[in-house]
């Protein structure tokens, strides 16, 4: 992706974007609400026309071979849209369909994704009968139906309860140790901290900071922060060498690069609700995006 | 212009929508034969009573050869309009087939190409309670499957515009009732086309129903259309243009 700008009448969805994602990586894109994330999957499925800029995927131009290049991608959309008239397996079979499989053809290839996602037993319920997280499973093995090199995946795992997440990170897991690019969205930053090799977080169409999440985290912010529940005083003294203080709301942030100023701190102001933690990519984002937005 | 060209894969789309309308076939079928079979009898046989022959045949058969057109326009406009439009927005199914390696073009083929065979499956119901009926025999009438697929292309590609316009259901019902409702009215389906004012014919000669019952009305009772070639020149047309602009708006639409 170079220059790559998408505009809509009334805002610019992707605002110049410059993104080169090599085989085999597992990518995150993450990125508040209407952030262009989705814009940007779409863009690189030929499913939109850019407004500026060019792309280029599988070594196919986009969107100009975008038909071919989608032979080669699986894709799990933000939303699900399974086929609803459809038992489980006629999902799967009718979806194949449309990639030029016969249903003979894919026989083999439907029962080990079934187990893959372990929904053998659910193979001729109905759509309707399906929970969410069932759901959820069924889209990602559809998308895996013609055994794709890249998977691109739109909030894979928003509104799924603790196992099923496991699970599908599970899953996810073993598609990057068979070699496959993924490339994914999500909002929740443990997620692309656990599965990313890279991520970039994304905001109004920007990115703005890429790279591995550990190293995001070491560029961004001091190792440690000390997240204060309480009123404290207005002028905390603090030794500027050790500390960098951030006030959200009634929620005060105190940064250090190591973990003892931190302790002696709580307990000289005789703190009651506070939390001394390690920082996480949570905190990147929010320093990132909304933070420094809402200041 | 080549995103209008559509490929193969619009059969993928056919099948998908055939294999949901095979799974609810039965009771889909008994209103196909149903239907049209009370208004055959009640207006035939009622009517009829009346009206012993209209244009030199039988009115039943007049009004059965019709009825077999109307049947074939109502079923592709209503599977185009209604069923293609919860595919498109509330289900979400053309949504899960572009990210496929299908464009607009292979989509609306597909869903056209249905719905003229759902139009098929209508009207050969009727054409099969005429042959029990009575009402036609003979080997020309084997014509008339290739024709009426023709107009039910027509109708659909036609409705198929409607679709891809519309935001809401509330769209469709302007389209029933202000065209194709009087188009039934004025292509004769319940009387010869000679009955109305001459505006009304010059109008009604330009639309596809009239051209549609021209050939099949003819084929089914074992007589020869006059003008075949213009009849379907006219038919393709309307088909061909509606699934351009189809296709076209449904580009924008998607692809936005
Ligand atoms: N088809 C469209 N027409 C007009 N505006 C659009 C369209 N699609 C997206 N947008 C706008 O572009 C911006 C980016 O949207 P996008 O869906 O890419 O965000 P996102 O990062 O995926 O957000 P979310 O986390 O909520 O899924 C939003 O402001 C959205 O309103
Ligand atoms: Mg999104």
């Amino acid at each position: 992706m170079a220059g790559l700008v998408k505009r809509y009448p009334d805002r610019v969805a992707v605002n110049g974007l410059d993104l080169e994602i090599p085989r085999g990586e597992c990518f995150g894109l993450l990125g508040p609400n209407g952030a262009g994330k989705t814009t940007t999957l779409r863009l690189l499925l030929g499913l939109t026309t850019p407004s500026a800029g060019s792309i280029t995927v599988l070594d196919h131009p986009i969107p100009a071979e975008a038909r071919l290049a989608r032979r080669r991608i699986g894709v799990v959309p933000q939303t699900d849209n399974l086929d609803p008239d459809f038992s489980v397996i006629e999902n799967l079979t009718v979806y194949a369909r449309y990639f030029g499989l016969a249903p003979h053809e894919v026989q083999t290839r439907i029962a080990s994704l079934l187990d893959f996602a372990q929904l053998t037993d659910r193979a001729r319920t109905n759509l309707r009968e399906l929970s969410g997280g069932t759901k959820r499973r069924l889209t990602l093995i559809r998308a895996l139906i013609h055994d794709p090199e890249l998977i691109i995946l739109d909030e894979p795992t928003t509104g799924l309860d603790p196992h099923a997440r496991q699970h599908l990170w599970d899953r996810l897991g073993s598609l990057r140790a068979e070699g496959r690019t993924l490339i994914l969205t999500t909002h929740y930053m443990e997620e692309a901290e656990r599965l990313c090799d890279r991520v970039a977080i994304m905001d109004e169409g920007r990115i703005r900071s890429l790279g591995a999440p550990r190293e995001l985290i070491e560029q961004l912010l001091p190792r440690f922060v000390l997240e204060i529940r309480e009123p404290v005083p207005e002028n905390l003294l603090l030794d500027p060498s050790c500390y960098t203080l951030e006030r959200v709301g009634t929620l005060t942030l105190v940064y250090a690069s190591r973990r003892d100023p931190l302790t002696d701190l709580a307990s000289r102001l005789h703190l009651n609700r506070y939390i001394e933690r390690p920082t996480n990519l949570e905190d990147c984002f929010l320093k990132l995006t909304g933070r420094e937005l809402r200041e | 212009m080549s995103t209008l060209w559509p490929s193969l894969g619009f059969g993928s789309v056919w099948a998908r929508n055939f294999l949901v309308w095979k799974k609810l076939m039965i009771p889909s079928l008994i209103a196909n034969f149903g239907e049209p079979l009370l208004y055959l009898l009640a207006f035939g046989y009622g009517f009829g009573h009346f009206v012993k022959t209209m244009d030199h045949l039988p009115y039943l058969v007049f009004l059965a050869t019709g009825i077999v057109c109307s049947s074939a326009m109502n079923a592709a406009s209503f599977e185009a309009l209604y069923s293609a439009f919860t595919r498109l927005e509330m289900q979400k199914t053309w949504e899960a087939i572009l990210t496929a390696p299908l464009e607009p073009a292979d989509l609306i083929l597909g869903e056209v190409s249905w719905a003229a065979t759902k139009g098929l499956i209508n009207a050969l119901a009727i054409v099969l309670v005429g042959l029990v009926l009575g009402l036609w025999w003979g080997p020309g009438m084997l014509w008339v499957l290739p024709v009426i697929l023709c107009m039910g292309f027509a109708f659909a590609s036609l409705a198929m515009i409607m679709t891809v316009l519309a935001r809401s259901y509330d769209f469709f019902v302007y389209y029933m009732i202000l065209l194709l409702t009087p188009l039934l009215l004025i292509s004769g389906v319940f009387f010869p086309l000679q009955a109305l004012p001459r505006p009304v014919v010059q109008v009604a000669e330009w639309l596809p129903l009239t051209h549609a019952i021209a050939l099949i009305r003819p084929l089914l009772v074992g007589q020869t259309p006059r003008n075949i070639w213009g009849n379907l020149a006219v038919l393709i047309a309307y088909g061909v243009g509606g699934y351009v602009l189809a296709t076209y708006i449904a580009t924008r639409r998607l692809r936005r």
